[in-house]
């Protein structure tokens, strides 16, 4: 009985671990892995593949060089790997792959200190730089399930810039059945809307996130979207449907390292989002805005928390306090 | 004020965040048993929040149970006396279970457990002179932080203190010693809470307990309900079961919906809180004038060959209570005194039990060393989780930059070290050993003036 440890209460610890968390955020992505699949084709698993290899990859080499220890274990580099090819359409090179995860990995995750330490969300950051540096090729759109039939696939606008011009008539439309199964051009992983729900529910079950930034999110979308429509109820649904907003909403938008740790906060937050992302696509010359608004958002965070810091027990408003330091 | 559902009240204000911890509180159905009393007791002149006591007696001078052998002239402290009947074999330091150094009263026991001849029933008819008698008494919190429970019951009589909350919430895990004081020695309990309401003149008591204790609970509701003839003052009080409900600060929240400023008492905001065991101390002592030498304690966890609600002397070594349960069946890689959200880990187990000490436990392994400490993913569980609406990360960012005004701004020192934000951290970080870090700074900085 020579070595007992001595260490700092409390003696006990719950069981969460951030490979843990992490876990659960990849378990969350497969049933929209599996979607992506089936309505592009196995092309897709390759791009996660490459960008979950190329992810872990860099992380272990900047780790390696940095001389810092190697953190590949906690699975972060898996998700942003993940989230990445999430974010990307079907017809993506590879090696444009590569130099979107080097970006996210390198240089918005590991050059500011690894995991918890990014400023913005690294896929997110990964993505804007490959679209602006190869912006014809990430958004060049595969028709949906057309892999199947053997014919080379065909391009295709999205839903998001059919409707910029629609004006209330939604011919060149999918249905907002197939719009909710995901049967519509886009990003790999944002066209399944019920896939991603299932994951978000999931995330929320197991307590990994809050429904906080995900209902705001979507729910100030959805205010503004039908202000914006006039009360048309459809354009708000294809709204809410199209783009990346689910995909945003619930993987993104919710990354702990970006966004606060209060619910006021976090509200905050997420009701930014909605409105960045809405006045992007109602207005901009763009037609989509998630990944921009998320970003800006993710900067005004430490201010966001500083606002919002809670008030320690018992203390009573600061005037007062200082009155009572005057006397 | 409080909502009355079936005779029993609800919280008034739930307790913020807080955790759900295992309560492996596997030794509730065992009865406190006496330990066979050891060769020698030591004594620490440190016992309790306060000035520490300077020896009365002398090396070589025998002394009898009950009798001081520890006194302090300052205000905030309480006497110590001997637990065992001998000779003082020395006044040498000691190693308590806080790692300090304190000087101690080593007394060889004789066997024969004399009473001290001067112990008689004190008086006390009259706030003050119940007041010198629980001070003459020893009498710490037993419910493990060791006020000196005079200095509580010593509010100034214009102060309008109406609630007396008797907290028998007993959140740590493992412990059952307050539960089985609940089970066994309700009518002292029922004893202290009249004598302490009918002579400091509480117009509300409020008895609360975890709704995890069951049995507790019926035993002390068939009190309550007793009591109804006698004026109906006592009220007993569930809360979810949920760490830290049994902190005075929560406990007072709970009663009463009101909220105790940081650095402020229980008597700032009209209430004094006990723990279940001191009240029916103070009925035992005020019946026989017997001082505090003895006090009961749960032994338990995974190294544990016999777990145990043991009533030891004062002064006994760690090592000699768990002997008496059994010893050792595993090799016990951590031994705590106290519970495993706030207790203490021990060194050896050759320090003494001190008043306060509710619980000797001993873990044949240590998820603190297994759970290595990574980096903060910012994930917020530890705000959640903390019950006085803190920022744990933020505290520990800034307490690893010394930024002292930062840690004011954060609120470093309202925190009470519960745990609950290192015990949901996903990343392992040390939390609390942080807060105290930044407690330490802001010292240091002296910004908090």
């Amino acid at each position: 009985m020579k070595n007992l440890t001595v260490s700092a209460s409390p003696h006990v610890r719950a069981s969460d671990t951030v490979t843990g968390i992490m876990l659960d955020v990849i378990i969350a992505l497969i049933p929209s892995l599996i979607a992506s699949v089936v309505i592009f084709g196995f092309r897709t698993l390759l791009i996660t593949f490459v960008c979950v290899a190329c992810c872990v990859l860099f992380e272990l080499l900047s780790r390696k060089i940095m001389k810092r220890d190697v953190t590949i274990g906690d699975l972060s580099a898996v998700v942003t790997g993940m989230l990445l090819a999430f974010n990307l359409p079907v017809s993506i090179p590879l090696w444009m792959c590569v130099i979107g995860c080097f970006f996210a990995i390198v240089v918005i995750k590991q050059f500011f200190g690894g995991i918890g330490q990014n400023f913005v969300n690294p896929a997110i950051g990964g993505r804007i730089v490959m679209l602006v540096s190869f912006s014809s090729a990430m958004t060049n759109w595969t028709e949906p399930l057309v892999w199947r039939s053997g014919v080379d696939a065909e391009t295709t606008a999205t839903p998001l810039s059919i409707l910029k011009n629609a004006n209330g008539v939604y011919d060149g439309l999918p249905s907002l059945r197939d719009m909710f199964l995901g049967i519509r051009g886009g990003c790999i992983g944002e066209v399944c809307a019920a896939a991603l729900i299932i994951g978000g529910i999931y995330l929320i079950l197991r307590r990994v996130i809050k429904p906080t930034i995900p209902l705001c999110f979507i729910g100030t979308v959805a205010v503004i979207m039908l202000m914006a429509g006039k009360g048309d109820f459809k354009f708000m649904c294809y709204e809410l449907l199209s783009g990346g907003l689910l995909l945003g909403a619930v993987f993104m938008a919710t990354d702990y390292a970006t966004s606060p740790i209060t619910t006021k906060g976090k509200i905050i937050f997420a009701v930014g989002c909605g409105v960045i992302t809405s006045v992007i696509r109602l207005f901009a010359n763009l037609p989509e805005g998630v990944s921009y608004s998320i970003i800006i958002m993710n900067i005004l965070v430490p201010h966001i928390e500083a606002l919002t810091r809670p008030k320690p027990f018992g203390t009573v408003k600061e005037k007062k306090n200082k009155e009572e330091a005057a006397s | 004020m409080s909502k009355n559902i079936g005779g029993i009240l609800k919280a008034v204000r739930q307790v913020r965040g807080g955790v759900f911890v295992d309560h492996n509180k596997d030794t509730k159905n065992l009865e406190v048993v006496r330990i066979t009393p050891p060769e020698k007791v030591v004594l620490p002149m440190q016992q309790h929040i306060g000035a520490p006591c300077i020896p009365t007696v002398k090396v070589g001078e025998h002394v009898d149970v009950g009798q001081v052998i520890g006194d302090s002239d300052k205000y905030v402290s309480a006497p110590i006396h001997a637990s065992v009947s001998g000779t003082v074999k020395s006044l040498a330091e000691v190693r308590v279970a806080s790692g300090k150094m304190f000087p101690a009263v080593t007394i060889e026991n004789d066997g024969e457990m004399t009473l001290f001849s001067g112990i008689e029933p004190p008086k006390a008819d009259t706030r003050e002179d119940l007041i010198k008698a629980v001070r003459a008494s020893g009498l710490v919190g037993l419910g493990g932080a060791g006020f000196p429970t005079h200095v509580k019951l010593n509010f100034p009589p214009d102060k309008n203190i109406d609630t007396l909350i008797i907290n028998a919430a007993e959140c740590e895990p493992y412990i059952t010693v307050d539960y089985r004081e609940c089970i066994d020695n309700s009518w002292d309990i029922i004893g202290g809470i009249y004598t302490l309401s009918e002579i400091m003149g509480f117009k509300n008591v409020v008895i609360a307990v975890e709704d995890n204790k069951t049995d507790a609970i019926r035993v002390l509701k068939n009190i309550a309900d007793k009591d109804n003839d006698a004026g109906d003052i006592v009220k007993l009080m569930t809360l979810k079961s949920k760490y830290p409900q049994g902190a005075e600060k929560m406990m007072v929240q709970s009663a009463t919906g009101r909220r105790i400023p940081p650095g402020k008492l229980p008597a700032d905001v009209g209430c004094v809180v006990m723990n279940v065991a001191s009240t029916a101390f103070i009925s035992r002592y005020l019946k026989t004038g017997k001082p505090l030498v003895s006090r009961s304690m749960t032994v338990s966890g995974s190294a544990i060959a016999e777990p145990k609600n043991v009533r030891v002397p004062i002064g006994v070594s760690a090592g000699e209570v768990i002997d008496f349960c059994g010893g050792f069946k595993a090799e016990p890689v951590k031994i705590i005194a106290g519970g495993p959200m706030m207790g203490t880990a021990l060194v050896n187990t050759e320090v003494p039990v001190l008043k306060s000490n509710n619980a000797l436990l001993a873990f044949a392994d240590d998820i603190t060393t297994n759970k290595k400490e990574r980096a903060c993913i910012h994930c917020g569980r530890c705000a959640d989780a903390c019950p006085m609406s803190l920022v744990p990360t933020n505290i520990e960012k800034s307490a690893l930059r010394r930024d002292a005004e930062s840690l004011v701004k954060e609120g470093v020192n309202v925190c009470m070290e519960c745990g609950s934000c290192a015990y949901s951290c996903p990343a392992g970080k040390p939390l609390v050993q942080y807060m105290r870090l930044g407690k330490e700074v802001v010292r240091e900085a002296g910004a908090n003036k």
